[in-house]
């Protein structure tokens, strides 16, 4: 199956890691800061992700990870700062917006529309791009069934990918753990992303599982040329496959830099591992 | 200015009338989530029961005296509510747990069914009196300040000090006993409650029972005043939107929004009906309940409903 | 054996995402829609069209419109029978005031009205959910309660709000015997069945089942939850008004408002329910319980040879619905429509036992 058919729009340099030219800022977050009543998730957070690359967010739990996702989604609305996507600049971000501006997103808790089947749910990510009013839906005319038709196709090119054939009219509810983040991913991946947003798309998986997704991943950053932001604990797979990383502790920035750079940064050791006495 | 506060002040009677029937709705709804759409049914049922025990008690047992027919009544009645509690624990809701919201209300719709049928079949479908003494002639006050005197009924007065009581028994009940405080925890969180071996079957019946107790003073407060029929059940729906203004899981809430509708509802009908054309009383506490809602979705006293992603 | 998808291959998306995918029940259906359309106006008695079928057909409308709101899209609406009666009304009012003007314009354009009423109704559902949202929606109910009762020019200055219509046709074809209303009603169902089937598999079924789901998650897909939500309730409600008109104007002929009361309104919501969440079959199968139910239950003293007073069998009816209702969201809260689809695996299998 030829992956470069699907996505038009982007024109991929080279399919190999290393080789790979990593791109202008894309994502530009500006100041962050985030409360809940009382409490300071976020303090003065910014950081750039550039087109292409994929920019891991680490850090203990609590660190504000999710929450930082959740502000450049519209999902929460920072009371300082802004971000900056494609040039424009927002102090809030709006779900919609962004969804139309090409972010997509996964859950940590997966959240999947549990009533409907695999291939419904990564169906909903083409929503946005479906065109067709209310009553040519009712009658299902010929540019209606077309249309639908047209998403069909593309999101069976998902469904390939991710090797979720099997299960395609099975209700997501009934699937293993692992299999459902697969379909996380997949109703992300409906939408084109230019960028993803993966909150721990690894967690609860064994080794094999891992892998399987590590590949994904990959996949997805080389062939879509989707950039990635990409929340992760496991060590080995952020080392591995970041281009960068952020590192998060009680909602401050404490390291920003390359996979080397970072692992040897004494901060960063000091949050993970305690400080010596 | 003499006709508005006798309008207010039978609003305000009215209001704790719906309020007690309110508490029951909030009683259940706190201890086991369930939105019981069956308390207009329970409450016909207590009045029925106590209606026709105070009749058939007399005969059966050969006295005469009214008070002592009228307190083996309540208590049979009482007995009968706790039954009633039972069953509906056991037969219904114990399989239901895990169901979703509305799969529980379409179940409490299914048991008001089942007691009106129920209630009907065993006590009879004739309008019954219950006679518990209740003063029927009305009071005149404030003699000196208005001409001619307020105008209030002693019973509604009578039947606001017993909503006020089984309030404050209520309060007292929740706050200050083991378990009170038992189904406070339940309310709070099912699982937790289970898990520090709180009988949660138990806690149920008692809490279904408890609604009956207040479902049956209801009873009698609203057939002493308006004869035992099967409309009563239908007075119980006006309490929905008692419950919606004062918030699902609130008793105070229960009472304050009791007393709005009963006055929004008397003031409507005398100041804004001619304008409509009258009869707006069958829908201005729905109305006043949903405009209320748009600004404070939980209610006055209710919790905020937090999603969580 | 009979039953089995052994050989059938879909060699095209559009195969595949046919409402029938699978030949026998495409045969099962055809075979069906014959006796619906063709037998049973010639063979079944005027009693059964008048009194059950046609009634079936016009509350498992309503039932489907229902579905929309509450199976498809997760709202409650205690407040059916108030869309019931806007479209009544509705199109009484177009059909009366305006000469000339045709039945088929009058029931729909009384379902667009209802619609009006409904995406009305629909803006609070925005702020408010599930039983506070149930509650504010009986505010609908109430208010119509009223409304037809007292404005009088809903009802052409009735006085009780009864209203009555008479002489229906279609362009001149006459709508007036038992088998002419059924065919009627049945070509409206049939109709509408297809169109919702067709909405609910489309992207606007997906939208409203997502926002049912979860709608944090649809609004960061893309999802307006706003689009969502109102469009269910236009949806619903359109179809609910189309299917109150019908009730009026072919099943009863003369109405008032008690007609839709807050009765009909559950038991629209019990069909709904028992007939199965989020199913379009689903919905007939409720509205035939619901329909046979009190049938059944009339004619058992009868069979087991005694007889009861009328007011004893009707108190017995409204306890075994009750008891009923509550054994069936015991045993299978999902419905007939569930039933029915693990009766159907059970019959691919059969004669194996797995």
């Amino acid at each position: 199956m030829n992956a470069h058919n699907l996505t038009e729009a982007s024109m991929l340099a080279t399919t190999t890691r290393g080789g790979r030219k990593d791109g202008e800022v894309i994502l530009d977050v500006q100041n962050i800061s985030l409360s809940f009543g009382g409490v300071k998730a976020l303090t003065d957070i910014s950081f750039n992700v550039r087109e292409h690359e994929v920019r891991a967010i680490i850090g203990p739990n609590g660190a504000g990870k999710s929450s930082m996702l959740n502000c450049i989604n519209g999902v929460y609305q920072p009371q300082q700062g802004s971000i900056t996507f494609r040039g424009q600049t927002f102090r809030h971000m709006n779900s919609r917006q962004v969804a139309e501006m090409g972010v997509a997103r996964t859950f940590q808790n997966l959240a999947l529309f549990k009533g409907m089947s695999v291939l419904d749910n990564i169906m909903t990510g083409r929503n946005l791009k479906m065109k067709s009013g209310l009553l040519a839906q009712a009658f299902r005319w010929g540019p209606a069934e077309r249309e639908e038709l047209q998403h069909r196709e593309f999101v069976e090119h998902i469904i390939d990918f991710l090797e979720i054939q099997a299960h395609r009219k099975t209700p997501v509810g009934r699937l293993p753990y692992g299999l459902q983040k697969r379909v996380d991913l997949g109703r992300a991946l409906a939408m084109e992303p230019q960028v993803l947003l993966l909150d721990e798309p690894m967690a609860g998986m064994n080794v094999e599982e891992k892998q399987d997704m590590s590949r994904f991943i990959l996949d997805v950053n080389d062939e879509f040329g989707a950039t990635i932001v990409l929340i992760e604990h496991d060590m080995g797979v952020v080392m591995d496959i970041s281009d960068r990383v952020v590192v998060l502790d009680y909602g401050k920035k404490i390291g920003d830099g390359t996979p080397d750079e970072v692992r040897n940064n004494e901060d960063v050791i000091r949050a993970y591992l305690g400080v010596e006495h | 200015m003499g006709f508005f506060l006798e309008t207010l002040f039978g609003g305000l009677m009215v209001g704790m009338l719906y309020s007690l029937i309110a508490i029951g709705f909030v009683l259940i709804y706190k201890a086991s989530g369930v939105f019981n759409f069956a308390q207009g049914a329970m409450v016909l049922f207590a009045a029925l029961a106590m209606a026709r025990f105070s009749e058939w008690f007399p005969l059966w047992f050969g006295f005469q005296s009214q008070i002592l027919a009228n307190i083996l009544a309540f208590i049979a009645a009482m007995a009968v509510m706790i039954v009633v509690a039972w069953l509906i624990e056991r037969l219904a809701l114990s399989k239901l747990v895990n169901q979703e919201g509305i799969t529980l209300l379409m179940a409490t719709l299914g048991i008001a069914y089942f007691l009106d049928g129920v209630g009907q079949t065993i006590f009879g479908n004739d309008i019954y009196k219950i006679d518990v003494g209740m003063p029927k002639e009305p009071l005149m006050v404030l003699q000196n300040t208005f001409q001619g005197g307020l105008l209030l009924s002693q019973e509604d007065l009578i039947a606001a000090l017993v909503a006020a009581g089984l309030v404050v028994v209520l309060a007292i009940f929740f706050q200050k006993t083991a378990t009170g405080r038992a189904l406070r925890a339940v309310a709070d969180d099912h699982q937790a409650a289970q898990s520090i071996g709180i009988p949660l079957k138990r806690i149920w019946v008692i809490v279904w029972s408890v609604a009956g107790f207040s479902a049956l003073v209801a009873g009698i407060i609203w057939g002493s005043k308006l004869g035992v029929q099967f409309s009563l059940s239908l007075v119980a729906l006006k309490a929905l939107p008692v419950v919606i203004l004062g918030g699902l899981t609130s008793i105070p809430g229960a009472i304050i929004g009791g007393l709005l509708i009963g006055v929004g509802e008397k003031l409507s009908e005398i100041y804004l009906g001619p304008m409509f054309g009258g009869g707006i009383e069958i829908w201005f506490a729905y109305v006043l309940a949903l405009v209320f809602l748009l600004v404070r979705p939980q209610g006055l006293f209710g919790e905020k409903i937090i999603d969580r992603v | 054996m009979f039953y089995r998808e052994n050989g059938q291959f879909k060699s095209s998306y559009r195969a595949d995402q046919q409402i029938f995918p699978i030949a026998q029940d495409r045969l099962a259906i055809l075979v069906l829609l014959l006796v619906a359309f063709v037998v049973v106006p010639l063979g079944v008695s005027d009693y059964w069209m008048r009194a059950i079928l046609t009634p079936f057909l016009i509350l498992s409308l309503a039932a489907l419109g229902l579905n929309i709101l509450v199976g498809y899209c997760g709202q409650i609406s205690l407040g059916t029978g108030a869309f019931m009666a806007v479209g009544a009304y509705a199109a009484y009012n177009f059909q009366v005031r305006i000469d000339g003007m045709p039945l088929i314009a009058s029931l729909l354009l009384g379902g667009l009205c209802a619609t009006v009423i409904g995406v009305l109704f629909g803006i609070p559902s925005l702020r408010i959910k599930g039983l506070y949202l149930a509650v504010a929606t009986l505010a609908a109910q109430f208010f119509t309660d009223w409304a037809f009762l007292r404005i009088q020019w809903f009802t052409n200055n009735s006085s009780s709000g009864s209203v009555s219509v008479a002489g229906l046709n279609v362009f001149g074809v006459p709508i007036e015997s038992p088998a002419q209303k059924y065919l009627f009603c049945l070509i409206f169902v049939s109709v509408f069945a297809l169109l919702a089937k067709n909405l609910v598999r489309s992207a606007i079924g997906r939208e409203w089942m997502a926002m049912r789901d979860m709608d944090v998650a649809a609004a960061v897909i893309g999802i307006r939850p706003v689009y969502a939500e109102l469009t269910a309730f236009a949806v619903s409600s359109f179809i609910v008004g189309v299917a109150g008109a019908l009730w009026g104007f072919v099943h009863l002929g003369a109405w008032e408002p008690a007609a839709f009361s807050i009765d009909r309104s559950f038991q629209l919501l019990f069909m709904v329910i028992i007939g199965g969440l989020g199913s379009i079959m689903g919905s007939f199968f409720g509205a035939a319980f619901i329909v046979l139910l009190p049938l059944l239950l009339n004619q058992l003293p009868g069979w087991l040879g005694f007889s009861i007073s009328t007011a004893l069998a009707s108190h017995l009816e409204t306890m075994i619905f009750g008891a009923l209702i509550v054994f069936f969201l015991i045993v299978e809260p999902h419905g007939l429509a569930r039933l029915w689809s693990t009766a159907k695996e059970k019959l691919r299998l059969w004669p194996f036992p797995h």
